[in-house]
């Protein structure tokens, strides 16, 4: 065969192999191209083979044509390979398609109960403000709970807090009681901070959380057992006007910045004077709705601590002023987490609690 | 304590609308509950906190009429007809009225009956529905006459619940005037705390609203007062003035018993009392106007009763069994001291809270004796508790009443009986005054109103606030000499009573107007609270593994926190703590148990969950030998899982059920995150739980608490859902150990930069050695380079024989200086495998 022949030839096989390579569409097929085209028995294969016969001058022409078509039928195939392994991989793909709109594998997820958690965000308010955490006890005496906090046997007063007494013989005017205010932690935390310089007592500013019991019926917004969180600050500059400011602050950071705190005047034998104070409702911004009824929510009392009472700590009501607050937990959580029932928070149904 | 809006502007001008006069009082401590409308228009809905009811009388539809006669009815006996005038034309109404029939077919009436008119179309309640209901004036045929308006009812009106007869006006009512220009008012229900005893009256309202607004209270002048002397009718006789301070007394003569005129009958019904008779209505009025409650006895009664010796009155505590039929026909035994008004044959009345029945004043009485005393507001509320007999008279008598308001309460019941029922005042009064309170003087400066509400006040300024309660002010520079006056009990002396006047001072000027500053002064030592952190962190770490937090009551019965234990099972033999006045005996006892409050917890919600995963940190209360009696409050962690491992989905998962290891792994896994290194489990005894699946939790030798599975016959106390039917894991653990054993400080070791060698060794052992022993022993005889210790298999029975077990272990050899070699390794472990041999009887199995 003469050189033109060959070169001839070798053009046509090129042409039909790549014509016949489009044409492939799996594994198989390509195998058995390969095998065609550039297998031991390939045209351009036995060219290299037919290169001895030709005259030497022309073995050039021929061995530079043969590796050409063998290079560009080479990378043909390569590239068919690789078009037919991405198509393999997007439908092997395709067919691990999950439906995502199923529901996710469920876990065991814990929660803290949403007394815990409203009870958390307001020790982390005060806390901020300089007042650490006292606790008190929830058994006290008549003493603790009533008298060194101002409340004298048979007073009036003693009608505004239904209390629960223990049956414990032989105690005169001083039973037990179940407290019915976090109020005496205040006698508890300022005689135990006085004590440690009882000629010149430190100042206090402390926050006293804890559970309450009263003496009444349950109903959707009354519980007879119920947390609240006590505020007592003491020094020798404490005045009214810094409880406004501290109560303002709880209540921005509670219910936003142009959250607004307001003091009615009200009576509590342990301060003087003494305030009611509401948080301007954050459902009609003190305009009146449904929620609050004239745009205000009850919160909390709140006063400067009456003479007799900063006496009974161990503090000199002539040198030293106060303050203190008091509040339902649960009214904030009620309010936070628009819960409807007070009675949810004892019950532990699972149906509610799992809802934090 | 109820105020008609008119009887206050007796006192005082209100130009506020009622809105802003609610507003105002509430702001200044007199919170106003409610304000019922008489025919007034409603304030927009929201606009205030107090609730508001109350119709709204049109004033062109709802007219004063005059009935001028009343005409049978042609068709029914029980209806009347009434030409009625209305000022623009006659008309015939239908009515059946019972106290109109009394003119029925007399012809025209000589005296035109003024009575309320609706027109159609006026808006009225139903007087024949229950409660209040509105509706609208219709035309309609009644028996074949044609009706379109009516003659109203006093609950038609909603004055009242009356609903008997029609309502008369005065005779004075201008015909067509619209009634709400008659009798339009509004009742404003304010709540009295205990400090604002003066204002249980409506001139103690008016003059609180005089203060607040500026405008001037008009104080009540007596005419021709009688004089205070040694009268003939009756003497005195306290023997106790601490309990009884004062007691004054006068008399009229010649009285005559009807009813009181209709204005005053208006005004005691909107004030929340039931008009009586003249008399009885005098006393009513004047306290609910001044505050001092009247007695009124029948002078003949007593006369009578002294048997032609003079009257003595005489006041002393009761002795036992004492006994007294009250107003109310009810006879009482006295609780020894009761205090009591007394004559010289017996017992009158319960001072301060209920006349007897006796004396009472009835249809026939000519002479009146009027009682007007202060009494001692603890002896008083002793006895309206124990008699259960709260009155209007005791409600004041318990906040407090100025002695002085005695005499001027007397003198105003004289007045009022003088009036209404013709009676003849005697010229003298007998007063008896043993103790009188001591009047308060309270120095004050602005400095002191500086130092406590922050506030600059200057001395005229403070001297203005405080004259409008009707303190005297007298100025020298800047010190105020402030003297309290008569009609308050609530203000003290030295400190306490600068405190009482500054919180007038804040109240008047307006808490309102105070600033708001932040804390200025000292901060104290910030020293955070350890015990409460640790138990923060308890809590994150058990939620972090996934248990819900409770939180329980405090209250239990011993019955149902017994259930915690088999039957006949005790678990600690301290008594329970008893609430005397429990709300129920199932809320009657302090907890022993947080475990006890879970598994209750865990019963109720069996029913909708297949996993329960729970835990609660709270106090158990134990009696204590304590001298303060007190008893101790300990902090407890419960934790109580039982249920499906995993919870299931909508694919085919592990329904494997919680068992004792689940627990385990839980509480080692809380020990670890608390950082408590020492804790160990070993089997444990303990009447609550499977006698086999039960461990003691131990730090060091101090025993933390018990877990394990609940006991088969406890789990059956329970009435567990009917699906729920598994086994019960629970642990209880003292909390306050706890937050004592968590370290403050921990120690991190570094990360190892020497390659470790892991090998396996599997150990045959007798069944009854406790993994914990031969774990124990591995890690003691590894010394420092045994770096890690996992047992990973744990296999029984094939080639091992009964009795016997195989434990494989996972060793991780690892120094951190140096690469070990395998001769230091070998070392180690032959001398393991030598000590397990020896000392547990293992054997390494090949
Ligand atoms: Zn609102």
């Amino acid at each position: 065969m003469s050189a033109a022949t060959i070169l001839q030839e070798l053009e046509a096989v090129s042409k039909a192999a790549v014509d016949e390579l489009k044409r492939v569409t799996n594994e198989e097929a390509l195998l058995a191209w390969r095998t065609t085209y550039l297998g031991k028995n390939a045209v351009v294969v036995k060219a290299f083979s037919s290169l001895g016969a030709l005259p030497t001058d022309e073995r050039p022409l021929v061995g530079q044509g043969a590796n050409r078509v063998k290079a560009a039928l080479e990378s043909a195939y390569n590239e068919r390979a690789q078009a037919l392994k991405e198509s393999a991989l997007i439908q092997s793909l395709g067919a691990q398609a999950l439906d995502v709109t199923l529901p996710g594998r469920p876990r065991n997820r814990g929660r803290l109960h949403p007394d815990t958690l409203i009870l958390r965000e307001l020790l982390q308010i005060f806390g901020d403000m300089g007042f650490q955490v006292f606790q008190s006890r929830e058994v006290e005496t008549d003493e603790y709970n009533f008298q060194l906090l101002n409340f004298p046997l048979g007073h009036p007063a003693r009608d505004m807090q239904d209390t629960y007494f223990l049956d414990v013989p032989n105690r005169g005017d001083n039973p037990l009681v179940l407290r019915t205010h976090t109020s005496p932690g205040q006698i508890r935390a300022m005689r135990e901070i006085a004590s440690l310089n009882p000629s010149n007592p430190p100042p206090v500013r402390v926050i006293v959380p804890g559970m309450v019991f009263r003496y009444e019926q349950v109903d959707v917004r009354h519980e007879t057992q119920f947390d609240q969180l006590e505020g007592l600050a003491i020094g020798e500059g404490i005045t009214f006007s810094d409880l406004k400011g501290t109560l303002t602050d709880m209540a921005r950071r509670l219910f936003g910045p142009s959250a607004r705190a307001r003091f009615r005047a009200s009576y509590f034998p342990f301060t003087e004077p003494s305030a009611e104070f509401d948080i301007q409702c954050f459902q009609c911004h003190g305009k009146g709705c449904g929620v609050c009824g004239g745009g205000w929510l009850e919160i909390g009392g709140s006063g400067m601590v009456h003479p007799v009472v900063l006496a009974n700590g161990g503090y000199d009501p002539a040198r030293y002023t106060g303050f203190a607050f008091g509040f339902g937990v649960q009214r904030i959580a009620m309010l936070r987490y628009g819960i409807n029932d007070i009675r949810y928070f004892w019950e532990n149904d699972l149906r509610f609690l799992e809802q934090f | 304590m109820k105020a008609p809006l008119s009887w206050l502007k007796d006192f005082v001008e209100i130009d506020l609308s009622l809105v802003e006069l609610a507003h105002r009082l509430t702001m200044a401590g007199l919170e106003v509950e409610s304000i019922q409308l008489i025919g007034l228009p409603l304030p927009p809905a929201g606009s205030t906190t107090a609730k508001v009811s109350g119709l709204t009388w049109e004033p062109e539809k709802i007219v004063a009429a005059a009935v001028t006669e009343v005409m049978p009815h042609p068709n029914a006996d029980r209806l009347v007809l009434c030409r009625l005038e209305d000022g623009q034309q006659e008309h015939i109404v239908l009515t059946g009225a019972p106290n109109l029939f009394e003119y029925k077919g007399k012809g025209p009436l000589p005296q035109p009956l003024k009575v309320a008119y609706a027109k159609e179309g006026a808006m009225l309640y139903d007087g024949h529905q229950e409660g209040y209901v509105l509706t609208t004036l219709k035309r309609t045929k009644i028996r074949g006459v044609e009706s379109y308006s009516m003659i109203c009812s006093e609950k038609e009106l909603g004055i009242s619940d009356e609903h008997e007869g029609i309502m008369f006006l005065d005779d004075a009512a201008s015909v067509g005037t619209p009634l709400v220009e008659l009798l339009g008012d509004a009742i404003l229900e304010v709540n009295l705390l205990p400090s604002f005893a003066r204002c249980a009256s409506i001139f103690g309202l008016a003059r609180e609203i005089s203060a607040i607004t500026g405008k001037a209270l008009k104080t009540p002048r007596f005419t021709s007062p009688p004089d205070i002397g040694k009268a003939t009718y009756a003497e005195l006789e306290i023997t106790d003035p601490v309990l009884n301070p004062r007691f004054v007394l006068g008399l009229v003569r010649g009285v005559n018993i009807h009813p009181s005129p209709l204005w005053v009958q208006q005004r005691l019904k909107l004030a929340g009392m039931r008009p009586i008779n003249n008399i009885v209505d005098a006393t009513n009025y004047a306290m609910l106007e001044l505050g001092e409650p009247l007695h009124a006895f029948d002078y003949d009664v007593l006369c009578k009763r002294a048997a032609g010796k003079q009257v003595k009155i005489i006041t002393r505590a009761a002795g036992k069994d004492e006994k007294i039929t009250t107003l109310d026909g009810v006879e009482r035994t006295l609780d020894e001291g009761t205090v009591l008004v007394c004559d010289e044959a017996g017992i009158l009345s319960l001072a301060g809270v209920m006349g007897g029945l006796e004396t009472e004043v009835t249809a026939s009485t000519r002479n009146i004796l009027l009682e007007g005393a202060a009494w001692n507001m603890i002896s008083t509320r002793r006895t309206a508790k124990a008699q259960n007999l709260p009155s209007e008279a005791s409600y004041r008598f318990i906040r407090g009443v100025h002695p002085a308001m005695a005499e001027t309460g007397v003198r105003r019941g004289l007045e009022l009986m003088e009036h209404w029922a013709d009676g003849a005042v005697d010229p003298l009064m007998v007063d008896a005054y043993p103790l009188p309170p001591k009047t308060s003087v309270v120095d004050i400066t602005p400095g002191d109103v500086k130092r406590w509400l922050g506030l600059d006040l200057s001395a005229p300024r403070i001297a203005e606030l405080l004259s409008r309660l009707e303190f005297k002010v007298q100025i020298d520079s800047d010190l105020l000499h402030i003297t309290c006056p008569e009609h308050r009990l609530d203000i003290g002396s030295g400190i306490t009573g600068k405190a009482d006047l500054i919180e007038e001072i804040a109240r008047v000027h307006g808490y309102d107007n105070i600033p708001e500053t932040r804390i200025s002064d000292r901060l104290p030592l910030q020293l955070g609270n350890s015990p409460l952190k640790k138990t923060d962190l308890t809590r994150d770490l058990l939620v972090a593994l996934g248990l819900q937090e409770v939180i329980s009551y405090r209250w239990t019965t011993p019955e149902k926190e017994g259930r915690r234990l088999p039957k006949g099972a005790e678990a600690d033999n301290k008594p329970y703590l008893r609430i005397s006045n429990p709300l129920a005996y199932e809320k009657a006892f302090l907890r022993h148990s947080v475990l006890a409050s879970l598994l209750d917890t865990a019963e109720r919600n069996s029913r909708q969950r297949a996993t329960l995963a729970l835990f609660e940190i709270g106090p158990i209360f134990l009696h204590s030998e304590d001298p303060s009696g007190l008893p101790d409050e300990l902090s407890r962690l419960g934790i109580l899982l039982a249920g499906q491992r995993n919870p299931s989905g909508w694919q085919p998962a592990d329904n494997s059920t919680m068992d004792f290891y689940d627990l385990k792994g839980l509480l080692e896994d809380l020990m670890a995150g608390l950082h408590i290194t020492e804790a160990n489990f070993s089997q444990g005894e303990h009447p609550g739980y499977h006698p086999g699946k039960c461990a003691i939790i131990r730090v060091g030798s101090q025993q933390v608490g018990v877990c394990g599975e609940i006991h088969p016959a406890v789990r059956e106390r329970y009435h567990w859902g009917d699906t729920f039917q598994y086994p019960v894991l629970a642990a209880e653990l003292d909390m306050d150990l706890l937050i004592e054993l968590i370290p403050e400080q921990r120690h991190t070791t570094d990360i190892p930069n020497f390659p470790a060698v892991v090998e396996d060794l599997a150990f045959v052992l007798d069944e009854a050695t406790p993994a914990a022993d031969v774990t124990a022993l591995i890690w003691q005889t590894g010394g420092k380079i045994l770096s890690e210790l996992q047992l990973f298999d744990v296999f029984r029975g094939g080639q091992l024989g009964s009795g016997k077990k195989s434990l494989a272990y996972r060793l991780t050899y690892q120094a951190v200086d140096r690469t070990l070699t395998d001769k230091e390794t070998a070392q180690v472990r032959n001398r393991i495998i030598k000590r397990l041999e020896m000392e547990l009887g293992a054997r390494l199995r090949s």
